[in-house]
């Protein structure tokens, strides 16, 4: 950039600031992120989903003396492109969210400096990444499965046995009655991809093309799915069978009832890791791993699965009542490498498209 | 007609002079220089220059790909049968709702605007409600189908044409009509020759818009079209933010600039080549009781309006739903953070959050598009200064045809360093909402102020009035109107906007539509009711807005 065109553009900034700032009436623009306050906050970039509640991170307040903000970024997807695209001038501090679907492209395009915590529970090593690079870069926080849900009252209503298996879906007497989200639009339809590639191999494309010919119902995403097609949902749709969570059934308890009217079929499951890291080049790197660290302490996973509906990789931490009784999770989940995913996705994304899209 | 032959009365007057248009171009210039073009060439220039050098052929070889030119043809066909239908139903139903006088007018145009700032999400909902096969008009089998996309398209744009043609209609006198209808013409040849060449600018610019609109929607597109269509737009979420593949990104992103710039060109072409001086009048004379000549008109409006209201009446009734029984439960619930703490703040905080930068957001469009609109409408003599005003019409129009992706991740490489360290600053919202709402600015007030005589201006002036006075006394009149709708319209785009906005909120200050967005995405039968629940707060609240604007509405200033 030449100097006159650094100076036009200083002009511009500082005119173009002058002018919103006078007119700013409302009140509601005014900045607060002074340098000073930053100096004690962490911030965390993050997907959309996240929830926490505030006496927890009051405790971590109190603790270390750090305050945290948190910054939603879209999906898992969006979150670590926007890593990737603002890498050497990072958004934020540290990142939470990136799963085992993501957590390679992260690494490789090196996002994310090394930290592990000290000391983490004995449960949290089954969910580290097993590539050393990633492993040192990545901390487990939490997992969850995707799974099929089905509407158990609508099988029973019409004197059907609820499918068990990704095979089963197939046969003829399910037919028109599965909705999922699709795979390049909702980070839940990537696993239920992932799933059957982990199932069947490179067989995965004759599979796919199976289920659509058995009238699978794509939308664009998750809520769309479960809110609108579901039976068991709230737009009462036509579709008994929808891509959701291991962890969803508990919601589906009608008022004044105490069992859940859905439940999920647990031999379908896709396990999704979410991991935090610290970013390459963060403003507070010591505020990041404090954060990190108390992510994986008792006082802040007892609070996942009520918050984001998601499991704690500490197993010595008591989970909800009603998740103990109709929210388990799969004995044996499918899995995917990591690094397979990230040298394949594209490939398999586009495959998936032309399949699903005739 | 009566446009002036003499090559004088073209002549720019002094106030409209060279330096004085410059001056007033310069603030907006500056505004979209930095905050639209800046992070837009930041972005496309990352997947040119893909590996440290400039890789034009990589660019090409996108261009060259099948799915490239599907996905091309489907947003050109699309849009375009969007917005000829868009157009085609939105002028009767302007016609009934700002030439004819008749009870609860005013709380229909309220209503007809409310679609416009329904958060995709919620209306993608409430149209597969009634879409899937167990829904209202399920036997029609749309859900799925290129007819439902369209049907959303028109649903949601329909708005633009009603105001932007509205404020130019109302002002038309309609004693030329009456004058050719008393020379013996039919009601069409009165339609053809006098109203159609009197609205034509108007027409043009709001079939602009709903174009840009159309082109550029993907929610709905991805949501209706159950992922088996794509446009341009959603190609480009898709390639930035799923696959990464910033080259394709960028291809895609200067064909859609390309395309746009191609249409405006068509647009200025056909609509402000040769600007129609119009004979003004007050309201009260402008509009008239129903007829029985207006039946036709009357029965596409109430179609249209039947159709604008099944999706918003599945809404309102979803969100007064819950447990299986009548509720006002979701309603109450929005001063909480939803279930499972699902929102950072509760819903009424961000609503109070959207009124706030609303108010910013107008008031920059409006002190904008003003200026544009002053700019791009002045008559300078020489062939090279019109050259120069029709390129800076089209340059403002851009932020609708480019995607918010695009302009979203620009902001986030570009803007990161000083002296332009506003990555987290909390007023590129506003901003962002008007550079968005400024093409519907200028677009309402342009075609008024070409229409203004100019002689008009000149006979003020040469009375000895000031550049204040000739304004105020000449152009203010005609102007009053279209500058209530215009900022109406523009309070409404920034409580609607959500592309852009989701990108830029900061956590602690999200606005309606970015929560309604968090809610519809998380579990629990309450998130979803207190989405839908908002959605109707947001889309009453705007249309009470309008309704207000409209009671602001005094007798013009002067009359002639």
């Amino acid at each position: 950039m030449s100097t006159s065109l650094r100076r036009a553009a200083l002009a511009a900034a500082t005119a173009s600031i002058a002018m919103v700032s006078a007119c700013a009436v409302g009140g509601g623009a005014g900045s607060d992120a002074t340098s000073a306050a930053r100096a004690k906050t962490v911030v965390v970039a993050t997907h959309d989903s996240w929830a926490m509640s505030k006496s927890v991170l009051k405790q971590f307040t109190a603790r270390t003396g750090y305050s945290v903000r948190v910054q939603p970024n879209g999906d898992v997807g969006q979150l670590t492109n926007k890593l990737v695209l603002t890498k050497g001038s990072p958004i934020a501090d540290m990142t939470y969210g990136i799963d085992n679907t993501f957590a390679s492209r992260a690494v490789d395009e090196g996002v994310l400096a090394t930290y592990r915590p000290g000391r983490q529970a004995a449960s949290a090593t089954a969910y580290r990444l097993h590539d050393p690079a990633e492993a040192a870069a990545l901390t487990p926080v939490d997992y969850g499965d995707v799974c099929v849900n089905a509407d158990d009252v609508w099988f029973r209503k019409h004197h059907l046995a609820p499918p068990r298996t990704l095979d089963d879906l197939l046969r003829p007497a399910y037919k028109n009655l599965f909705v999922t989200p699709g795979a390049a639009t909702s980070s839940p339809g990537l696993a239920f991809l992932l799933a059957t590639i982990a199932r069947y191999g490179d067989g995965w494309p004759a599979y796919w093309q199976k289920l659509m010919a058995n009238g699978t119902k794509l939308t664009s995403g998750w809520s769309d799915a479960y809110d609108v097609d579901f039976t068991a949902g709230g737009g009462h749709g036509d579709r008994p069978l929808v891509l959701s969570y291991a962890s969803s059934p508990p919601f589906t308890i009608p008022k004044g009832g105490d069992r859940p009217t859905t439940s999920s079929l647990l031999q379908t499951c896709f396990r999704q890791v979410e991991y935090a890291g610290v970013l390459k080049g963060a403003a507070d790197p010591a505020g990041a791993k404090a954060f990190i660290d108390f992510m994986t302490q008792k006082a802040f996973q007892r609070e996942l699965p009520d918050n984001m509906y998601v499991y704690p990789v500490d197993d010595r931490v008591a989970l909800p009542t009603l998740w103990k009784k109709y929210a388990q999770t799969a004995a044996h989940p499918f899995t995917v490498p990591p690094a397979t995913i990230a040298k394949n996705r594209d490939r398999w994304l586009r495959q998936w498209g032309d399949i699903t899209s005739r | 007609m009566s446009r002036p032959r003499e090559r004088r009365t073209n002549r720019p007057t002094r106030w409209w002079s060279g330096a004085g248009l410059a001056a007033m171009a310069a603030l907006p210039v500056l505004v979209l220089g930095v905050f639209f073009v800046l992070p837009v060439a930041g972005m496309v220039g990352r997947g040119f220059f893909s590996s440290g050098s400039l890789d034009v052929g990589g660019v090409l070889e996108v261009l060259g790909r099948p799915r490239v030119h599907r996905v091309v043809w489907f947003t050109v066909w699309s849009s375009t049968a969007a917005t000829a239908l868009t157009v085609g139903l939105g002028l009767p139903v302007t016609y009934v709702l700002h030439r004819l006088r008749f009870p609860g007018r005013r709380l229909l145009r309220g209503f007809v605007l409310m679609p416009f700032v329904m958060p995709t999400v919620v209306v993608g909902v409430a149209f597969r409600t009634l879409l899937t096969p167990t829904g209202l008009l399920g036997g029609l089998h749309l859900d799925g189908t290129p007819v439902a996309i369209i049907a959303a398209m028109v649903f949601f744009n329909l708005a633009v044409v009603v105001r932007t043609v509205g404020a130019l209609w109302e002002g038309v006198d309609r004693r030329r009509e009456e004058a050719a209808a008393a020379l013996g013409a039919s009601p069409v040849q009165v339609l053809r020759t006098v109203t159609l060449p009197a609205l034509l600018p108007g027409i043009v610019a709001a079939a602009g818009i709903v174009f840009l609109f159309c082109a550029t929607s993907f929610g709905i597109v991805l949501t209706l079209g159950g992922l088996r269509y794509s446009t341009v737009e959603t190609e480009i979420y898709l390639l930035t933010t799923q696959f990464l593949d910033l080259r394709a990104a960028s291809a895609l992103s200067v064909l859609q600039l390309v395309v746009v710039a191609l249409l405006l060109y068509v647009a200025q072409r056909t609509g402000s080549g040769d600007p129609q001086v119009l004979d003004r009048t007050a309201e009260r004379e402008s509009s008239r009781r129903p007829r029985r000549g207006d039946a036709s008109a009357v029965l596409v409006t109430a179609v249209v309006l039947l159709f604008l209201a099944a999706p918003l009446g599945t809404l309102v009734l979803r969100s007064l739903h819950r447990g299986g029984g009548w509720t006002l439960a979701n309603y109450r619930a929005l001063t909480t953070r939803g279930e499972g703490g699902a929102l950072l703040v509760p819903v009424s905080q961000a609503l109070d959050n959207s009124w706030r930068v609303a108010v910013d957001a107008t008031l920059l469009a409006m002190v904008l598009g003003i200026l544009v609109a002053a700019v791009v409408s002045a008559r300078p003599g020489g062939r090279l200064g019109r050259r120069a005003l029709a390129v800076l019409d089209g340059v403002f129009m851009l932020p609708l045809g480019v995607s918010a992706v695009t302009l979203g991740f620009g902001f986030l490489i570009t803007l990161d360093r000083p002296p332009l360290d506003l990555r987290s600053s909390a007023y590129l919202v506003p901003i962002a909402q008007a550079l968005v709402a400024l093409p519907l600015v200028v677009r309402t007030l342009a075609p008024v102020l070409r229409s203004v005589d100019p002689r008009q201006r000149q006979a003020a002036a040469s009375l000895g009035a000031s550049p204040v006075r000739v304004a105020l006394t000449v152009d203010l009149p005609a102007l009053w109107r279209p500058l209530l709708a215009a900022t109406g319209f523009a309070f409404a785009v920034s409580l609607g906007e959500f592309g852009a906005t989701s990108f830029l909120a900061r956590p602690e200050r999200p606005t309606l539509p970015v929560e309604i967005y968090q809610l519809v995405s998380r579990p629990g039968e309450q998130n979803v009711g207190m989405a839908l629940a908002a959605s109707v707060v947001l889309g009453v609240l705007t249309a009470g807005v309008m309704v207000l604007v409209e009671r602001l509405r005094t007798p013009p200033v002067g009359r002639w």
